[in-house]
């Protein structure tokens, strides 16, 4: 059963068509990749799926109901988690803290509750306390959940990322670039920890990667983009097979990175 | 079990680059501050004379309203250029109620928070939507619109206002000297503290920090902006209510002029310079905005240029406000 379907999604900018008539599913309980040269309008499907970004034409089902064009905190609440390609973090606040706001859309204390810290407000504290720490031993860095953000190394900061967005308790994970800026092993960590998401938490994966390896490796499905437009879709053999593929890679080495 | 010694030892230790506040990290040193400080606070009006008195009561005053604002300025970000509004609303809630419709003093304090409740939700409703300049502006005419409508309406008084606000009294024993209202006043600035602290200390005051420190990072989480947003205004509104109904029972008259868009830039002032976000700095702040203009009233008129042109060079110096932020 498709856990997220796309449908015929196009989405302009000033003119520029950046996604066209886009088409792809993806399956409940597995790992899919999204993957296209730079540029091809990848981050834009992320943000189009989350609500950041309205499609012009087009629909998004998401767990059997239609999210296209709906708020992004209502598409979070609705089980569908994200990264960003660029950090974006709580810099300021600690790691505890950056991870409880995944939490917050599974919680309801408000004013009252806090001001007179009522017996449910203290129960639910611990309750998010508890499952962030969860969280964060799981992506590995329990460790370090007091220090402040903004001064963990490149790759701790990406897990904190990715436990902030499990916080939430998605059904579906979309991961843009999770592997830029790694080193090997923590590359060879990742792909472990996208298979423990899948594998533990029962979470869908939907990652877009430049690493191929990386992507060959954990991928069941792979859907490869050019221009905005679908131009291949398969496993790993039939992806790196299919002629258009290498040609829209090839066709731009330049672009790559080294 | 380590003693107490041990634990202000590791903490100064933990902190070398701590600064002149550094020792308040102590948790013990930080419990005698405020003891004595409480101490003083409540045993001021047994040696002071009623001027003291009276810049005291303001002082807390004051802290009450630069806490609420800061609810809205500090933990959510928002520029709000029109507060005195809300205080507006509060103060002639309790005005008219009382003084035209002989209502009790304390049940004008339900009618006040309702009132500014209600004027947060239509005024922050639309505009929280917007990018966050627009709430600058929206509020800043909102403040004029109120201080207007209260000028050119009859039940408020006209231009000369309202007079003869009924002194409240509890159990009998009638709030009417100035050292009563010293208490008055140091318990509402207490109960803001409190109230702050807890806010800011929960769900929905780290809610307000994701907010302020990347909108979209806090929508991807779940995080709806906009209610959030819309609950500090709100919250900082129905502070600005309150402190508004005890500010007419105390000067038993008030007027348009008292809520002016200088009024509001007045609370904003204590809120940046004492540092925004944090309650002590908050504080400092009032202390600094009330107490200033006291202590060099020989200056004469040319004490609010020295006062701007300090504000300044401590805004220069310290853009985080007096108060030191806090180190990881
Ligand atoms: N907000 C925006 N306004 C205008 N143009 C945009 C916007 N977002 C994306 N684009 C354009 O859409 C195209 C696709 O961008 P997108 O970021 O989706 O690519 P990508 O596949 O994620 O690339 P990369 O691999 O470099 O991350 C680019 O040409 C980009 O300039
Ligand atoms: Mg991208």
């Amino acid at each position: 059963m498709a856990l997220l379907t796309v449908d015929k999604l196009n989405l302009n900018f000033a003119g520029l068509q950046v996604i066209k008539d886009l088409s792809f599913s993806v399956e409940q309980g597995s790992i899919a990749s999204l993957i296209g040269p730079n540029g091809a309008g990848k981050t834009s499907v992320f943000n189009c799926l989350t609500g950041f970004y309205k499609p012009g034409s087009g629909r998004i089902d998401f767990d059997g109901r239609a999210i296209t064009r709906q708020r992004p905190h209502r598409i979070t609440r609705r089980g569908m988690a994200r990264t960003f390609q660029n950090l974006r973090l709580f810099k300021s606040m600690t790691v505890l803290e950056n991870v409880m706001s995944g939490m917050h859309c599974r919680t309801r204390a408000g004013a009252i509750g806090a001001i007179l810290r009522t017996g449910s407000q203290r129960r639910e504290e611990r309750e998010i306390r508890e499952f962030c720490e969860s969280c964060l031993e799981f992506v590995g860095i329990l460790g370090e959940k007091d220090r402040v953000a903004s001064n963990l190394s490149y790759g701790t900061q990406r897990r904190v990322e990715w436990a902030r967005a499990l916080a939430t308790r998605p059904r579906l994970l979309l991961l843009d670039e999770p592997a830029a800026g790694l080193n090997f092993d923590e590359k060879q960590r990742l792909i472990g920890l996208i298979k423990r998401i899948r594998d533990e938490l029962d979470i869908t994966v939907l990652l877009i990667e430049h690493d191929m390896g990386l992507v060959m490796k954990v991928s069941e499905m792979i859907t490869v983009i050019d221009y905005g437009r679908k131009i291949a879709e398969g496993n790993a053999q039939q992806v790196q097979s299919n002629p258009k593929v290498i040609e829209a890679y090839l066709g731009r080495e330049e672009d790559e990175e080294p | 079990m380590t003693s107490p010694d041990s634990i202000s030892g590791a903490a100064n230790q933990a902190d070398g680059s701590g600064g002149p506040l550094g020792w308040l990290e102590s948790q013990r040193n930080r419990l005698i501050v405020l003891s004595v400080m409480a101490a003083a606070a409540m045993l001021l009006p047994l040696i002071a004379n009623n001027y003291v008195l009276e810049v005291m009561s303001n002082v807390w005053f004051y802290v009450m309203l630069c806490l609420g604002l800061n609810i809205v300025v500090g933990y959510a970000g928002l520029l709000d250029l029109g507060y005195a509004a809300f205080f507006a609303v509060g103060a002639y809630t309790t005005g008219i109620l009382t003084s035209q419709f002989g209502v009790n003093f304390w049940l004008t304090i339900p009618a006040a928070v309702l009132f500014s409740c209600v004027a947060g939700i239509v005024i922050g409703g639309p505009t929280l939507r917007l990018r966050s300049d627009y709430l600058a502006i929206v509020t800043l005419g909102f403040g004029e619109i109120v201080r207007i409508i209260a000028r050119n309406l009859e039940i408020t008084g006209g231009a000369s206002g309202l007079i003869g606000i009924e002194k409240p009294s509890i159990f009998g024993f009638e709030i009417s000297q100035i050292a009563h209202f010293y208490y008055v006043f140091l318990i509402l600035a207490v109960l803001a503290c409190f109230v702050s602290y807890r806010l800011q200390h929960s769900r929905l005051g780290r809610a307000w920090q994701y907010v302020r420190e990347d909108e979209d990072a806090a929508e991807a989480m779940g995080i709806d902006r906009v209610a959030v947003k819309l609950y500090a205004y709100v919250i900082g509104a129905i502070f600005g209510g309150i402190a508004g109904c005890f500010f007419a029972a105390k000067m038993t008259a008030i007027s348009p002029e008292t809520f002016t868009f200088q009024q509001s830039v007045l609370i904003l002032l204590g809120v940046v310079l004492g540092g925004m976000g944090k309650i002590p700095g908050v504080i400092v702040g009032a202390f600094a905005l009330v107490l200033f203009p006291e202590v060099f009233r020989d200056l004469g008129s040319s004490r609010i240029l020295v006062f701007a042109i300090v504000m300044l060079v401590i805004m220069l110096y310290r853009p985080e406000g007096i108060w030191p932020a806090k180190k990881s």
